[in-house]
């Protein structure tokens, strides 16, 4: 009896043997839904790009404790009615290890109470003050709008604005009904409370709006001194030709444009972003600032070339790979993948990523708000080129990123 | 509420500009679905296919969109009757043309799109053309060549249609078909061919508004499913078939999306065009010209 068992003991430790490294060879696995059709697929496939540089660069460094990283990932379709869905997907029946959220304020939020409910450490993509209604203290956001996003994300358009000489005194407030605009001009009405402005339009528009020119018309009937947009990429494009068909004369116009920031909508508008002061995350103009941003966009413009997205990626891809520089960094540090414990560990750290040094706040966002009010200068024609080399994008904000001072108004400095 | 006359001037303006858009984008409806009974719910993402090869055409030769969209109009045509004979055989002479053909159409819409995508990708696409940042200005009245061009086109479109079906031998046999195909039938025409005929028309008009859609705004693939319940409810407005009434209703709707986002706010726009279509219909159920 004494020899069966201690056969079966050497038997059962020589299984356990061969077992741990093939256990320790399964591929960890992170689980999202990205929009790769639908009206944000543009972004959502160029932020995809990104992730899977990173994933190579890990794999090429041995992976994450050990073990190769390997995405289970499914189109959302931008449609924010797929998301839950697809995170119960990938939990249930993939078994993901960690989940990430797809491109846009969007989809993120239908994935905040599936991400609740399974206490999962969730990293967020571009989503514009998410937490403030869930208050979820495994999340965070890597858009870097500050720890008050509704406030941060418009800060250097009006710190710019009551800069100006004299002062504005009103504004129009217009945007798309859909979550990313809603919450964008909650934070401005915000900013128009503390400024004192006064507001002599404040309306929104459905998503597929074929013509503007109405509403700029209502809106210069109005003569503000100012127009904040908050904008989905057609609208923007709909809304920059109406101003210039128009002519609406206002000493500031944009804001929260979303399109501008990509290669597309750069290209198509051209000379008519000259004037328009909007946000962008990155530019040539500050590249010093950044300096390991350069090198990844390289990596990046030469895949999306092959790929047919965004050739230029200033906007997006460089922060959704440093989301998942966070997400490694902390597994690494945690040593495990705990949730609670990476959650706590990202809230405790500060992380050297592609796009600088990034803290999270108690609330899951950015510490310090940095994404850079900027307005558009001297854009002739519409090749892709120019946007590469500095002096195009003259950046008004914050502080210590700024290379020089608005140009206003609107309609003088237009074309 | 303040009506100043530049900007109530300028609102009917932008209105039936955009109605002229609308027309074009819902005549092809009217003939596919108020005369032939197909509900052809593919036929926004035809519209997409004109937009984008307008755009591949213009970004690669250069040439006019408005030009590309006449010289491919033919194929749209040679399209619409494949796809005619397709559906015929497979669904209508079976008499399964209610559910499977509108799967169908679904189908052909959501291949339409992944091609699409397959292709061009997912980015916005826009033409350009010289026109498209040219205002002309005549007293406080506002006139966007980006507007106006299409809206010329369109009409130029949508009145040929109306003549052809009113005034030749063979848009009669397809108002005929309409009326009472078994009729025809039994007269010894030949249904099918006019049928083929007519839906190949609805097709080429389909990718001509994509060409005019694309003058005036950016695309992407998926694009063309905000567009279905627009089409189908000029469709319905007008009147069942009357390409009169697809013309006169997508301007009034047109109108009411303008006189709503100057003077009300853009966001009731959708209420209000649809409150007009329940209006009308419950008042008179087939439509303003329909019989």
């Amino acid at each position: 009896m004494k020899r069966f068992v201690s056969w079966f003991l050497g038997a059962l430790s020589a299984l356990a043997l061969l077992g741990a490294p093939a256990l320790a060879q399964q591929p960890l696995k992170i689980g999202f839904g990205m929009s790769l059709t639908g009206p944000l697929a543009g972004n959502g496939k160029a932020a995809l790009i990104a992730m899977e540089i990173w994933r190579e660069d890990v794999n090429a460094r041995g992976g994450i404790l050990g073990r190769k990283v390997e995405f289970t990932y499914y189109d959302d379709q931008t449609n924010p009615s797929t998301v839950p869905s697809i995170y119960n997907k990938l939990l249930d029946v993939d078994k993901v290890d960690l989940v990430v959220s797809g491109y846009g304020t969007n989809v993120i939020a239908p994935a905040m109470p599936v991400m609740m409910q399974r206490n999962m450490a969730f990293m967020g993509l571009f989503g514009l003050n998410v937490n403030s209604k869930f208050n979820y203290d495994r999340y965070f956001q890597i858009m870097p709008s500050g720890p008050d996003p509704a406030i941060g994300w418009t800060q250097g358009y009006f710190d710019t604005a009551m800069a100006l000489n004299p002062k504005p005194t009103t504004i129009a407030l217009v945007g798309a009904d859909a979550e990313y605009p809603a919450l964008a001009l909650a934070g401005a009405r915000e900013q128009v409370k503390k400024t004192g402005l006064k507001v002599v339009y404040d309306k929104s528009y459905p998503p597929n709006t074929v013509d503007y020119s109405p509403i700029i018309r209502a809106i210069q009937a109005t003569n503000p001194d100012l127009v904040y947009v908050a904008s989905y990429p057609p609208d923007s494009a709909g809304l920059i030709r109406a101003a210039n068909e128009v002519g609406l004369k206002t000493r500031m116009f944009g804001g929260g444009m979303v399109g501008p920031q990509f290669a597309a909508l750069k290209t198509q508008l051209g000379p008519l972003l000259n004037g328009i002061v909007n946000y962008e995350s990155w530019a040539p103009d500050v590249s010093e600032k950044f300096p390991s941003v350069e090198p990844f966009l390289q990596k990046y413009q030469a895949r999306a070339a092959k790929e047919g997205v965004d050739p230029l990626g200033f906007y997006l891809p460089p922060f959704a790979y440093a989301m998942m520089e966070v997400l490694e960094q902390a597994i690494k540090g945690v040593g495990s993948l705990d949730q609670a414990k990476i959650a706590d560990y990202i809230h405790k750290n500060e992380f050297n990523t592609y796009v600088g040094k990034v803290k999270f706040g108690a609330n899951g966002e950015w510490a310090q708000p940095r994404m850079l009010a900027v307005q558009y200068k001297g854009i002739s024609g519409n090749d892709v080129e120019q946007w590469k080399k500095p002096g195009h994008v003259t950046v008004l904000a914050p502080a210590a990123y700024k290379t020089g001072n608005v140009a206003a108004p609107y309609h003088e400095n237009r074309k | 509420m303040d009506f100043p006359t530049a900007l109530v001037l300028n609102a009917i303006i932008a209105g039936l500009l955009l109605g002229g858009l609308y027309a074009a984008m819902s005549v092809g409806v009217s003939i596919s679905f108020g005369m032939l009974d197909v509900v052809n719910i593919a036929h926004p993402g035809f519209i997409i296919l004109g937009s984008y090869i307008a755009y591949i055409v213009n970004a690669r030769l250069g040439f006019d969109p408005i030009a590309v969209g006449i010289v491919v109009s033919p194929l749209f045509f040679a399209l619409g009757m494949a796809l005619y004979r397709v559906y015929y055989l497979c669904f209508e002479r079976r008499g399964q043309e209610s559910l499977r053909g509108l799967a169908f159409f679904f189908g052909i819409l959501f291949i339409t799109e992944v091609a699409l995508i397959l292709v061009f990708g997912v980015d916005y696409r826009m033409v350009s053309a010289a026109y498209q940042d040219t205002t002309m200005r005549l007293g406080p009245v506002d006139f966007p060549m980006r507007l106006v061009v299409p809206f010329l086109v369109a009409m130029a479109m949508v009145i040929g249609v109306e003549i052809f079906l009113t005034r030749t031998f063979f848009g009669r046999a397809v108002l005929a078909v309409a009326q009472d195909s078994l009729a025809l039938r039994l007269m010894g025409v030949d249904t099918l061919r006019v049928k083929e005929f007519a839906f190949a028309l609805s097709i080429a008009t389909a990718g001509m508004a994509g060409v005019l859609l694309v003058v005036i705004q950016p695309v992407q693939p998926a694009i063309g499913r905000e567009y279905i319940g627009l089409v189908f409810a000029v469709c319905v407005l007008g009147g069942m078939g009357s390409i009169r009434g697809t013309l006169v209703g997508a301007l009034i709707l047109g109108l009411a999306e303008s006189f709503t986002a100057t003077f009300a706010g853009p966001s009731w726009a959708p209420a209000v065009s649809f409150g007009i279509l329940l209006g009308t219909l419950a008042f008179k159920p087939s439509g303003l010209f329909g019989r």
